[in-house]
């Protein structure tokens, strides 16, 4: 068994691995993510993922919703104010000399505008992935890679997973019995078999903009350091790393994140921890409890009374 | 602590998921609970000369645990599916050290309550069976037992099967919810013997069941006021309710069997009180934890608050 918390350099090799390849991972700069969503169209395409609903959400432009059972990436479209631009900031207005436009009434400083946050999010195969460490038969695996794989031959259905991610990525496939693989947990297994045969995973070959960009996890985090850098220099202030750090709550992520805001603006957890942290603790208490359980039951039967 | 007024999420999403489990779950931690309370008041009338209560402790564990058992499997989807969870044994996941659990105790426990119905028929078999119900219930002792034995890791491991998930209240309970569930199992198992067995020897099952009301009241009593926000779904809506219901039937349950246990309509009352009550705590958990995963709110905001305290994850 491996370790259940806390930095870990080699996963695939805590896992028992006696050739294991070097940790890949994925980096997916958002600041250059244009919401094309060709990452999850390739996805689904490569991967032979059942539809899932066409439905219109109505809250943003973003209709496919989250991550899930038939979704293993996702692109969030964010719509948030943004503060008006500076005056003499060479920032353009579109000329509309012959209406007014809407808000022209109110008084300049209480104007917004308006910017689009893209980010294509994905299963984050951490170091210490609780998906994997409650799965009672052994279907999730640590592949050579580092990564995180469901067998779907050997999953039962449990729904244990589902619960235990503290992402919300791992989800049971729903729908008809014609549907592949329904009642089983499903999600991104970066590309497993494409990795095997030396390419790279579908959404980052689709990626237009390399926003998604694919490789080895410590060259990726050499890289991702730099462009953050590199955005803060630039002015962005608010840019920032997610997932990057193995002091993390998950031991580090296999993929990594350059956002533009706060975590949760994204729908992720602004600090995930792997419940399997604190499980020796928790086996101890109902230890605890079953002991005082059999001296309590023990002791109602001494004494004279019947 | 008062949280943070303000959070935001992507459109009012979830972050974490709600587990895709339905009654079957909390059906079967209240079953668990009653099969293994049951079958500790079995072994120890069995051993102390109360042959009413042991019948009565040895067939109701071989019930509950048969219907759990059933339950797991309609989870599932398949039988064959059950037999697939005993292809590894990982002490990471409670649910396959339950699995183990149960192929365990269950079968201890379906052996001492056959032998139970048998003596029950012995008269109106035939010959030819005399031999082999004889040797059934001289195995009855030890497998009541030895079946005893474990089930009080049946009856608290499904807290850990709980709280080792990112579903918000149930991970935050996790020090208290094994005390609510092996006291919620006493008490379920306490009141369904007191009101099947004669009251002149039911007196340790009034024990059981007060002793584990009052751990159960407790227990919850510590987990709500520790939790802070997370445990408001303990409180609103459809789990609240039940959480409300679960208190007052068990206190009624106590405090009758205090005070009428001892009559047979006092105990039939208290302890169906009892055995409702345990079944409102365990569906009032389960409940308030989906709801708690549904809401992106209390996954946010203690995660803000935990990072604004500076105490880091990982340490």
């Amino acid at each position: 068994m491996g370790s259940l918390s806390g930095p870990l350099q080699d996963p695939a090799a805590d896992a028992g691995w006696q050739d294991p390849q070097p940790r890949k991972g994925f980096f997916t700069d958002t600041s250059i993510c244009i919401g094309c969503k060709a990452c999850e169209v390739a996805c689904k395409e490569w991967n032979a993922i059942p539809e899932d609903g066409l439905a219109m959400l109505g809250s943003s432009y973003d209709n496919s919703e989250a991550l899930g059972a038939s979704t293993w990436r996702h692109v969030a479209f964010i719509e948030q104010p943004a503060p008006a631009a500076a005056p003499g900031s060479g920032r353009a207005s579109l000329p509309m000399p012959t209406t007014q436009r809407p808000g022209d009434a109110l008084p300049p400083e209480s104007r917004t505008d308006f910017r689009w946050l893209m980010s294509s999010d994905v299963c984050k195969h951490c170091t210490h992935a609780a998906c994997l460490d409650v799965c009672p038969t052994g279907a999730l695996f640590r592949t050579e890679f580092g990564t995180v794989v469901v067998q779907d031959d050997v999953c039962n259905g449990c729904g244990y997973c589902v619960p235990a991610c503290p992402f919300g990525v791992i989800e049971r496939r729903e729908g008809d019995e014609h549907t592949k693989n329904v009642g089983i947990a499903q999600k991104c297994t970066l590309c497993y078999d494409r990795l095997g045969a030396g390419l790279t995973p579908a959404c980052a070959q689709a990626c237009p903009t390399e926003s998604i960009q694919f490789g080895d996890l410590d060259e990726l985090r050499e890289r991702a350091a730099a462009r953050a850098e590199t955005l803060r220099s630039q002015g962005v202030a608010e840019a920032r790393l997610y997932g990057a750090s193995p002091e993390d709550g998950v031991g580090g992520s296999g993929a990594l994140f350059l956002l533009l805001d706060e975590p949760e603006v994204y729908g992720l957890p602004p600090d995930p921890v792997v419940s399997t942290r604190d499980l020796p603790q928790m086996w101890k208490q109902a230890g605890i409890a079953a002991l005082g359980l059999l001296a309590g039951a023990a002791a109602t039967f001494l004494g004279g009374s019947r | 602590m008062v949280p943070d007024a303000t959070f935001t999420s992507y459109y009012g999403r979830p972050v974490v998921k709600p587990s895709p489990w339905e009654a079957d779950i909390p059906a079967y931690l209240f079953l668990g609970g009653l099969a293994g309370g049951s079958a500790l008041l079995g072994a120890g009338g069995d051993l102390t000369g109360r042959p009413a209560l042991r019948r009565v402790g040895r067939l109701a564990s071989m019930g509950a645990i048969t219907v759990s058992f059933a339950a797991l499997v309609h989870d599932l989807g398949k039988p064959s599916r059950f037999v697939n969870m005993l292809r590894v044994a990982k002490p990471t996941s409670p649910m396959s050290m339950g699995t183990w659990l149960l192929s365990v105790f269950g079968p201890l426990a379906a052996l001492a309550g056959t032998a139970e119905a048998v003596d029950a028929m012995r008269d109106s078999l035939p010959p030819s069976l005399q031999g082999p119900a004889r040797l059934l219930i001289r195995l009855s002792r030890p497998a009541g037992i030895a079946g005893a034995i474990v089930a009080p890791a049946v009856a608290s491991y499904t807290a850990v099967l709980l709280a080792d998930t990112a579903t918000p209240t149930w991970n935050e309970a996790r020090n208290e919810l094994p005390y609510v569930f092996v006291g919620s199992a006493a008490a379920a198992s306490g009141g369904l013997a007191m009101m099947l067995t004669p009251g002149d020897q039911a007196g340790p099952a009034r024990r059981l069941a007060v002793g584990g009301a009052l751990t159960d009241l407790a227990a919850a009593h510590v987990m709500e006021t520790r939790l802070g926000m997370v445990a408001d779904p303990l409180h609103t809506g459809a789990p609240g309710q039940l959480m409300r219901a679960s208190k007052t039937l068990t206190t009624l349950g106590a405090v009758g069997t205090l005070l009428a246990g001892r009559t047979r309509l006092g105990s039939v009352l208290s302890g169906a009180c009892l055995v409702a009550g345990s079944v409102c705590t365990r569906f009032g958990i389960f409940h308030a934890g989906q709801e708690s995963a549904r809401d992106p709110r209390y996954t946010v905001v203690p995660q803000r608050e935990r990072i604004a305290q500076g105490r880091s994850a990982g340490a």
